[in-house]
């Protein structure tokens, strides 16, 4: 049966290609419910290779489909591990629903088509890469991916705006797509071959600490990009241009995600690399209050939940980064559930005013929209760390795990706390600019509760943002166990047991409450003014992107109009233009004798033959 | 004294220069074209001269295949003459002078 | 000996054809002067016993050649009176003197191979009648006589497509 793997990637494949070509004949909605049969059909396919897995007599299998570059070893293969088989749940199951959202969201739109050919290309891309056995693969995943990422953020092209946002998440995404490839490069120098199992069972005995510090650092470069975290998390906020579900789908639940379980799939050697393991937890803290920080000020209900994506993928970077891969994949797993919650709610919140993405425009949304309200509420409470929803549990264990990794992790684990309470007080200010207070709608806006299409979606989402805890509780280690083949040999940091769990969990769980005590005295009575001052920088992103913009963007525009101008305007063309009018003028010299008579040139071959035959005779002594 | 294909040679050398001449000077492109064909019958000439001396066939077939080639060549170069009269209204060659750098 | 004067006066009227065609003024003069030379060639050709050749050198160049360059003097028009003065600088000197210095250096060099007595030539060596010429040319020579065929059916084909061709009027050249 495992045999039939590549079904899983060629079925959306298969997808994709009648849409994009055919989408237009097909039309709204039969192309939209022939993408997500097709993505359901996948789920159910990968929820039956999984029965194996989960009853305990199943083991990591390896399927070859072709040898691709012979020379260099390298085979189209496929993995069907629990890490890959969690993967492909989670891309398949949430794809699913947002495919069927997408059906009710994107009805009317031009090229209806198009856009699910595109979404099943994102979920063939993003299989491959999930699936991959090898780094080659895996690359290729990688950058369909980003392709396809790229084709759904400027779907709606027409804006600049999204075709901008479209063009800087590639160009961002390029630099770590640069450390991926160095990455693949060293490995293949240090190993020999692209194959997981290969590189995994050498890299213990075979790797220096400095090789593979430089491989994991470059692997993680590749995460930074594709995962957004801070430097490269500019592109993000941005790719909300895209439509709702494409936020939902691609930037929250699925594709930022790759980056962190690229890095649990090459645990082994981010195990062998301490250092590496240091500023990758740094980089996932930081990333994860910084993001908070700018999530509390956007009024961009859309750019809210972006922010919040990068701040939760840093929590995810930071599970990975004190070795706790299992909480890493957890929170990916609860966070793809009420992320997409969270976006696909906020897409019918923007459906029913209107396209308004501005909260301070909203309010008031509660009565008329009750069932997205309640969904909503779960979502909210969810990623806001409270007892027992599914994002407690996950968020708790990362934070618990960077605590017993000790020392300067502890650190670390302060500032995930203060993270977290940001985090219950913007989702709070969400949830109260959006649901509660009076109406602020733009004028002539008659809101209403979603079709059951979109709510539908909302709902089951919202059944497993509350109770996906239940896999891997601390003291019920499900989660841990369904992916221990995936993990061996690799050491993994614990949450601390006993006591100190118990308290670790309280205090998050007051810090939650407090936020979003805080978020409620702030927000509940009246709509603050939230300008100047820190407001006014949160909105703008801090202008990191015009400081990017001077430190990076400018100096390499200087440089190419340098190259431009002066290397290859004087220099280069000099030399050509140099060659160019040499000949030219030589030739000019030449052209006297061209004067185009036939007659003058009649008369130079005869002389030249007279010439000729005289040197002859002279040379063959006959004077 | 008798006449030797030595003879037919010389005088096939100077016919060949007068034609060559011929070519030179005149701006008639008609004219020019006689010339050539003048240069080709010296050399027809030097060819028969040479198989009778030789006592060889051959010179009188390579002659034959000359004369062939000439027809050809009369065909065609008149052709071509008419051509450009239609489009210039001269056969002066100086004035035929537009491949001139 | 009377082989010799056929010779002297029929190289004289040859050579004098040929300075009438380069000097004449007219194209008819001129033509006329070429058909005098080439009736003046048969001769020799005679003279050396190629019957074959001469007969083919009167039917071809003195009937079709000449009609051909004829009909088109006539219809190119024959009362233009043509420039005579030289355009080009030194052409006309530098012409001559190549021509005159080409029939030296061709003289000299023959002269050391054939006009004195050093000659490896018999005389009177091959009757070059029709059936000789044509074992030569059906037997050793038959491809290149077949290659001739594709030779003058393009040239004819290439003579068509001339005709056809209308070329644009200078006027309308810019």
């Amino acid at each position: 049966m495992i045999d039939y793997l590549w079904v899983l990637i060629v079925l959306p494949l298969l997808g994709a290609a009648a849409l994009i070509v055919f989408g237009k004949r097909i039309g709204d909605p039969w192309s939209g419910r022939l993408a997500s049969a097709l993505v359901g059909t996948a789920f159910l396919i990968a929820a039956g290779f999984t029965v194996p897995l989960v009853t305990g007599n199943g083991h990591p299998e390896t399927v070859e489909l072709f040898s691709w570059i012979p020379v260099l070893g390298v085979e189209v293969s496929l993995l069907w591990d629990p890490l890959a088989a969690l993967m492909t749940l989670i891309v398949t199951g949430v794809g699913f629903l947002i495919h069927v959202y997408a059906v009710g969201y994107m009805h009317g739109d031009e090229r209806f088509g198009r856009f699910f050919g595109y979404m099943n290309l994102f979920i063939a891309s993003m299989l491959t890469l999930v699936l991959a056995s090898n780094f080659v693969v895996m690359f290729v995943g990688w950058e369909l991916v980003g392709l396809s990422s790229y084709l759904l953020i400027s779907f709606w092209f027409v804006r600049p705006a999204a075709s901008a946002a479209g063009k800087k998440a590639f160009i961002v995404n390029r630099i770590g797509d640069w450390g991926f490839l160095v990455a693949l490069l060293l490995i293949f120098a240090a190993f020999g071959t692209f194959e997981f199992a290969a590189v995994f069972a050498e890299a213990p005995t075979g790797l220096t600490t400095g090789m593979a510090t430089a491989i994991t650092l470059l692997l993680f470069l590749g995460a930074v990009g594709k995962s957004a975290q801070i430097p490269l998390y500019v592109w993000l906020p941005d790719a909300m241009e895209g439509p709702t579900p494409v936020s939902a789908l691609i930037h929250a639940a699925t594709m930022v995600t790759a980056g962190i379980y690229m890095i649990a799939r090459t645990a082994v050697l981010f195990g062998l690399a301490p250092a590496t393991l240091t500023v990758v937890a740094t980089v996932g803290a930081a990333t994860a209050l910084f993001a908070a920080t700018l999530a509390m000020g956007q009024r961009d209900i859309k750019r809210v939940l972006a922010y919040s994506t990068i701040s939760q993928l840093g929590y995810m970077v930071m599970a990975v980064g004190v070795t706790a891969f299992t909480a890493g994949m957890f929170h990916l797993m609860t966070h793809a559930f009420f992320k997409a919650l969270l976006f696909l709610g906020a897409g019918a919140v923007i459906h029913a005013v209107a396209g308004e993405q501005d909260m301070s425009r909203m309010g008031g949304l509660r009565k008329v929209m009750p069932i997205t309200f309640w969904t909503m509420v779960v979502a909210w409470l969810a990623i806001a760390g409270v007892a027992p929803l599914s994002g407690f549990w996950s968020k708790d264990e990362i934070l618990a795990a960077a605590f017993a990794h000790g020392g300067y992790f502890v650190f670390l684990w302060a500032i995930g706390v203060v993270a977290a309470l940001l985090t219950a007080f913007y989702m709070t200010r969400l949830m109260i600019l959006t649901f509660g207070g009076e109406e602020r709608w733009p004028d002539g806006v008659e809101a209403s509760e979603a079709p059951p299409i979109l709510t539908v979606p909302l709902v089951i989402l919202a059944v497993l943002s509350a109770t996906a805890g239940i896999f891997n509780t601390p003291f019920r280690l499900g989660l841990e166990h369904f992916l221990e083949p995936s993990f061996e040999g690799v050491t993994q940091q614990l949450p601390p047991a006993g006591a100190t769990v118990v308290a670790l969990a309280a205090l998050a769980l007051v810090v939650a409450l407090v936020g979003i005590f805080w978020g409620w005295a702030r927000y509940s009575r009246r709509l603050p003014v939230e300008e100047g001052g820190f407001w006014g920088a949160a909105v703008e992103g801090y202008r990191v992107d015009d400081w990017y913009g001077r430190l990076v963007v400018a100096p390499g525009k200087a440089m190419a109009t340098w190259a431009a101008e002066i290397l290859d305007g004087r220099i280069i063309d000099g030399v050509v233009n140099g060659v160019g009018g040499g000949v030219k003028s030589f030739g000019n010299s030449l052209s006297g004798t061209q004067s185009g008579l036939v007659r003058w040139y009649g008369a130079v071959m005869a002389a030249g033959t007279l010439g000729l035959l005289l040197w002859l005779l002279l040379s063959g002594g006959l004077f | 004294m008798i006449v030797t294909p030595g003879w037919y040679m010389a005088l096939a050398a100077v016919l060949f220069s007068i034609g060559g001449a011929g070519v030179l000077v005149r701006r008639n492109a008609l004219v020019m074209f006689m010339s050539i064909e003048l240069m080709l019958n010296s050399v027809n000439l030097t060819f028969v001269a040479a198989g009778t001396g030789l006592g060889l066939i051959e010179g009188q077939v390579a002659a034959l295949f000359v004369i062939v080639v000439a027809a050809a060549e009369v065909t065609i170069g008149l052709a071509i003459l008419v051509a450009v009269f239609r489009g210039r209204a001269t056969a002066n060659v100086d004035e035929l002078s537009s491949l001139g750098g | 000996m009377i082989e010799v004067f056929v010779f002297a006066i029929f190289a004289a009227i040859a050579i004098a054809g040929a300075l009438v065609m380069v000097i004449g003024r007219n194209p008819v003069y001129s033509a006329i002067g070429l058909l005098t030379t080439m009736f003046s060639i048969a001769v020799f050709y005679v003279l050396q016993n190629a019957h074959f050749v001469a007969a083919v050198q009167v039917v071809i160049y003195a009937g079709a050649v000449m009609t051909l360059f004829l009909f088109v003097i006539m219809m190119i028009g024959v009362d233009k009176k043509e420039d005579t003065t030289e355009q080009i600088p030194w052409q006309r000197p530098i012409a001559i003197a190549v021509s005159v210095g080409l029939a030296a250096v061709i003289l000299i060099a023959g002269s050391r191979a054939w006009i004195t007595g050093r000659s490896v030539f018999g005389v009177d060596g091959i009757n070059g009648t029709i059936e000789v010429v044509a074992d030569a040319l059906f037997g050793t020579w038959t491809l290149a006589f077949l290659s001739t065929i594709f030779l003058l059916t393009i040239a004819a084909v290439g003579t068509i497509a001339m005709a056809q061709y209308s070329p644009r009027r200078p006027e309308e050249e810019s």
